[in-house]
């Protein structure tokens, strides 16, 4: 199958080293202390985080940091066929640790010790990429509950198919069977705190696809710092500073 | 700017799917006019003096691409909504307009409407993909794009839309855009050798009423009509349709056979009726016959066309390019016929078409009189699985004695032949040069020059050994050992200028293995690397892939070990010379007491290889003696084999055994190897009733008691065991490459060989295969990282298959060329020679000639006289006697014969065989 043509177009126009179209909204869910609405093109994925709050099973509190949740879902209507998704299946169970983890490498828990975040998101329409929408989701929503945070975890994904490195698949290009890599960075810091690949890919071939993986995260940590930005002189508007 | 693409889609489970898909529109897609100021003109394909640029339509590209591939058709713009729609419907044309599109010599751009801001042309609600594709052929897409052209390259451009749909034309000029047919544009073009190529539509597209007129057509339904493609697939379900590749058999083509996986067996299809349009290579869907009606249709063969002859030709070398006669004793024997049980039926419908190109001549015709010079005339392939082909040409009186190319376009079943098109002339009738070309072209073969691109990653010449090489710590110099070489090029490190992914490797890829004519060689990699870099030459330094075993004097390896080296060869001997110096119990020299020593380890290892069960068999390999300057054929003899030809196929055979075991080991999944697969019954059986009708008992259980009972098999002359050694070649199929993640190592053995693991390692010059294995046995060894195909399996696996397919092509090609120079040859010279008979027939013998290997058919009475009952068919005895029992012919007897060349019908030479009467043995 051809997934690039020689024109150099993938099968929805993007070129190999284009991004979908980003958008982002803060504030979707009233009630949470934080939240966001992330959008990597027809890829949509809410995220709500409640917190610094009291730990609520005193068992896991910890004396020194905060204690950090996060629970991920998809929802019945977000593929085609709608059918009832499974909550803690194996695959859920592994995105919510990803994210979870990723998020407490950029959160500075010990200023928050014996407390409590929880980070929810759910997808709200999957096509492709949902692990990387769902972390920068989970950012935003950070940022927006004001939580104190070393910098912004942000991610995206790339694959290789027919000998060419692309950026951020999509569901089709996704189910090709290619390898898929998904990084996390933290963006200032040049840290990665993810990286993912479930395929086998020649090292130098690799190091190509996750140096556009990279790029493609710094991408999206201009635009959720351009839409923060946005957002807090909306704030100050409102409070008429 | 986005826009969304939503359809409905059905699963296979059978819901109903939404699917929405984005589809990004760009400004950034240019239009490909080198002299357009608007546009980035780095990727301009079409030329700058353009006055004309061509838009064409879908139909178009899918009936006319052998014209568009004539180099005067230039300036074309290819949509992508166009070619998307030749891709689903022909994959064929598809890959030749991308071979267009990407050629650098045409002036052929891809314009990707499709993600255009400005030529985008939204779907209509509840549209399918597929309904947007025929609008597309409707033309909105095209003419909006047309449109935009014309625009966008001002009126100093003229746009002119191809198309040869009316509804189409029609409204490209109510909207302003100029349109105009195929046939139209051609003519303005004033080249009447174009309109030849051009297909003729045989529907009402456009008026071509008057031409129609001229056809002699007996309208009357010839073939049955095919069964819809609904019906077919609903038949394939039920059971009562099995669907299979349809293969005519190579030396009749009224018998073709149909690989059936649902019935597990072989479908016979007796007959053009039966067949029913179906060419070699389609997929076909066949009802089977009731059992009452297979009998007589294989009967009628012969009334239909008088076509049914057999040809002298070589001697096959192995199962796969025998002929297979199943039916062929049936006709006088009578009822016994051991093979009726096999199912017969008859094609229904067609699923996909293998049709292509055919080389070949026109049937002599007169010519006709007046009507615009415009003949209708039959072509016959010189594939003689293709039928005739009617064609429509302007130049009858040039391509009469031509060789030339067709296409195929359509076969109703109104009409008994299929049309065509002539594509291109190749040369003249009988004349050398285009016989090859023509069997080049029909196995397939590209005897192009390399192009630059290729040429391009070759070392600068002159190459020697430079001191980085030396130096590289992957290297060892071996410049100090007594290093020689006989025939073969030997193991030349090829792979070290041969490097993956580049233009080079592509092309060796693609034509997988050098191919030996009679008169020339076409070498897979180009000339300075073949003859010079990495030829092993005496005295030249020279870089090898070298294998290095330590051996105790009864021939048991020690120690192998695998490295690159450096050599510096003392002699490069041929078989002759090697043979000459062992021989010449004088010499006492180095080289010399090494042959014989290495002669002395060869025989015990070919001793114990054959203790182990590898057959010795014998081919009927002839070898031409060519004039240097008219390369015409002066002598034919057998190919003679040397005891210096076995001791290095036996050290081959052992490197390559080796190598095999080594790359196995170190990637199990995706090693390329080679097998020989156990000859089955069905191929074996005629060869037992042979063998038995001369009173051997030849037991085919294994290739060890096979083997055991050969040399068991002495018969009263000297020839007797070569020949049934022959014979049994003949059975035996031909080894493959294959990837060994394919299979499970009990499918690896090589039967012939005796061996359970074998591949190909030493001639990486000619043969692609070996390039890989070196590549696999370097990263083996940790010197190079495996290139990234290797991690692809499916990638692997289609790359043997295309070696496989271009080693039979190459040695089919080598086949014909040897046959066209035997008749080359015995045009000046009949002949009386010895020959056996090989095979006993209702009306004569086959026989095979063991001096010029060849075979071919000898009648014991005039055509025509079929069944006239004078000889008996003995299939017990293998005899054919005369009915008062004065003469009998038997199986393996010698006869004398005589051979020359006759020309039944003009430029049409062919060998004919008769017996020398009263000469008989």
């Amino acid at each position: 199958m051809e997934y690039v043509s020689p024109e150099g177009l993938r099968l929805d126009g993007r070129r190999p080293m284009e991004m979908r179209q980003l958008r982002a909204e803060i504030g979707a869910v009233a009630k949470a202390d934080g939240s966001a609405v992330f959008e990597m093109g027809n890829t949509k994925v809410i995220a709500a985080v409640y917190g610094p709050r009291e730990v609520q099973n005193r068992s896991q509190q910890m004396n020194d940091q905060a204690l950090v949740r996060c629970e991920y879902s998809m929802a019945n209507f977000s593929t085609g066929d709608r059918r009832r998704k499974p909550k803690g299946d194996r695959r859920s169970t592994e995105i919510s640790l990803v994210i979870r983890q990723s998020m407490e490498a950029c959160i500075l828990t010990h200023l928050m010790p014996r407390s409590q975040i929880d980070i929810f998101v759910q997808v709200l329409q999957a096509d492709g990429g949902t692990r990387s929408a769902c972390i920068n989701a989970a950012t935003l929503a950070l940022a927006d509950a004001g939580i104190p945070m070393r910098d912004l975890v942000t991610s995206c994904s790339a694959g290789y198919l027919n000998t060419t490195p692309l950026l951020d698949l999509n569901y089709v290009e996704d189910s090709a069977g290619g390898p898929d890599v998904t990084v996390g960075i933290l963006s200032k810091l040049d840290n990665v705190t993810l990286l993912q690949m479930d395929a086998k890919l020649p090292m130098d071939t690799f190091e190509n696809v996750m140096q556009l993986a990279i790029e493609g995260c710094k991408a999206v940590a201009n635009y959720i710092r351009e839409v923060l930005q946005e957002n807090t002189k909306q704030l100050e508007y409102r409070r008429g500073v | 700017m986005l826009q969304s693409k939503s359809f409905v889609r059905k699963t296979k489970g059978g819901k109903v799917l939404k699917v929405v898909r984005e589809h990004y529109l760009r400004d950034d897609i240019y239009c490909g006019a080198s002299f357009c100021k608007a546009c980035d003109s780095s990727t301009a394909r079409l030329s700058s003096t353009a006055a004309t640029i061509l838009i064409v339509d879908t139909n178009v590209v899918l009936n006319q691409i052998d014209l568009l591939e004539n180099p005067a058709i230039d300036d074309v713009v290819v949509l992508s909504v166009v070619l998307e729609e030749v891709k689903n419907k022909n994959l064929g044309v598809y890959n030749r307009v991308r071979a267009l599109c990407s050629n650098s010599m045409r002036k052929f751009f891809v314009f990707s409407n499709e993600y255009h801001k400005d030529t985008y042309v939204k779907a209509m609600a509840g549209e399918s993909p597929n309904d947007r594709n025929d609008r597309g052929n409707g033309g909105s897409a095209i003419r909006v794009a047309a449109q935009w052209y014309q625009n966008h390259l001002g009126q100093g451009t003229h746009v002119l839309l191809i198309t040869n749909d009316k509804e189409n034309k029609r409204k490209a000029t109510e909207e302003g855009i100029f349109a105009e047919t195929v046939e139209s544009y051609v003519k303005s073009l004033g080249l009447p050798g174009l309109l030849d190529l051009l297909v003729h539509p045989s529907s009402e597209d456009v008026g071509m009423e008057d031409v129609e007129d001229l056809r002699p057509l007996k309208r009357k339904v010839i073939y049955t009509e095919h069964k819809p493609m609904s019906e077919i697939t609903s038949g394939l379900h039920r059971g009562i349709y099995h669907q299979g590749k349809l293969r005519v058999n190579r030396y009749n083509p009224f018998e073709a056979y149909v690989g059936s996986e649902s019935i597990g067996d072989e479908i016979i299809v007796y007959g053009r009726a039966n067949m029913n349009r179906a060419f070699d290579g389609d997929i076909v869907a066949v009802e089977l016959l009731p059992q009452d009606q297979r009998h007589e249709k294989s009967l009628s063969i012969a009334d239909e066309e008088d076509e049914e002859e057999e040809d002298v030709h070589l001697a096959p070398s192995s199962a796969d390019a025998a002929p297979r006669v199943t039916n062929l004793v049936q006709g006088s024997a009578g009822d016994i016929n051991p093979l009726s049980s096999r199912p017969s039926g008859r094609v229904v419908g067609i699923i996909k078409r293998n049709w292509h190109s055919y080389c070949g001549s026109l049937e002599p015709m007169p010519m006709p009189a007046g009507n615009g010079g415009v003949a209708h005339a039959l072509f016959v392939s010189k594939d003689r699985r293709i039928p005739k082909i009617r064609i429509q040409t302007r130049q009858l009186g040039n391509l009469l004695d031509k060789r030339i190319i067709v296409a195929v376009d359509s076969w109703d079943c109104l009409s008994r032949y299929p049309s065509g098109h002539y594509v291109r002339t190749i040369g003249e009738i009988g004349d050398r040069d285009t016989e090859s070309e023509v069997v080049l072209i029909e196995n397939d073969i590209d005897a192009r020059p390399f192009s630059s691109q290729v040429l391009a990653c070759l070392p600068p010449l002159p190459w020697s050994v430079s001191s980085p090489d030396l130096a590289n710590p992957i290297r060892q110099d071996l410049r100090h050992l007594c290093v020689f070489s006989v025939d073969p090029p030997d193991i030349a490190d090829v792979t070290n200028f041969v490097h993956p992914g580049t233009p080079l490797d592509d092309e060796a890829a693609q034509r997988g293995t050098s191919v030996y004519l009679v008169e020339r060689r076409i070498d897979m990699l180009p000339k300075p690397l073949t003859e010079d870099i990495c030829s092993l030459r005496a005295d030249v330094e020279r870089l090898a892939f070298s294998v290095i075993w330590e051996m105790t004097p009864e021939a048991e390896i020690i120690s192998t070990r695998y490295t690159k080296s450096v050599i510096k060869s003392c002699a490069a001997l041929s078989y002759v010379e090697a043979q000459a110096r062992m021989d010449d119990s004088r010499l006492m020299d180095q080289v010399t007491t090494d042959l014989r020593n290495m002669n002395a380890l060869a025989k015990m290892m070919r001793l114990r290889r054959i203790a182990r069960g590898a057959l010795t068999l014998a081919s009927a390999e002839v070898k031409f003696q060519i004039d240097t300057e008219t390369h015409d054929p002066l002598d034919i003899g057998m190919y003679q084999i040397r005891e210096a030809n076995q001791m290095v196929e036996e050290l081959m055979l052992a490197a390559n055994v080796s190598v095999a075991e080594k790359i196995l080991k170190h990637f199990p999944l995706c090693s390329l190897l080679r097998r020989h697969p156990s000859p089955t019954k069905e191929i074996l059986e005629p060869l037992l009733r042979t063998a038995a009708a001369v009173g051997i008992d030849l037991d085919v259980t294994s290739s060890k008691a096979l083997a055991d009972s050969l040399d068991r098999a002495v018969g009263d002359d000297p020839y007797f065991n070569k020949l049934i050694r022959i014979l049994v070649t003949r059975c035996m199929t031909q080894a493959v490459y294959f990837c060994s993640g394919d299979l499970s190592p009990p499918e690896f053995f090589h039967y012939g060989l005796a061996a359970a693991l074998y591949t190909h390692f030493t001639s990486p010059i000619r043969r692609y295969a070996d390039v890989i294995v070196h590549r696999l046995l370097a990263a083996s060894l940790g010197i190079y990282k495996l290139p990234d195909i290797f991690q692809d399996r499916a990638q692997l696996t289609s790359i043997s298959d295309n070696l496989n397919y271009r080693h039979r092509n190459a040695q089919m090609a080598s086949r014909a060329s040897v046959e066209l120079h035997t008749v080359i040859y015995f045009r000046k010279r009949p002949t009386d020679t010895e020959a056996r008979i090989v095979k006993i027939r209702s009306n004569g013998f086959i026989v095979f000639v063991p001096k010029y290997g060849i075979e071919g058919p000898v009648y014991l009475m005039a055509r025509g006289e079929k069944g006239g009952g004078e000889w008996l068919v003995d299939e017990q005895q293998q005899k054919v006697k005369k009915i008062d029992g004065s003469i009998s012919y038997g199986v393996l007897q010698t006869v004398r014969i005589h051979m020359e060349v006759v020309e039944p019908q003009p430029n049409r030479p062919k060998l004919q065989l008769t017996l020398d009467q009263g000469h008989v043995a």
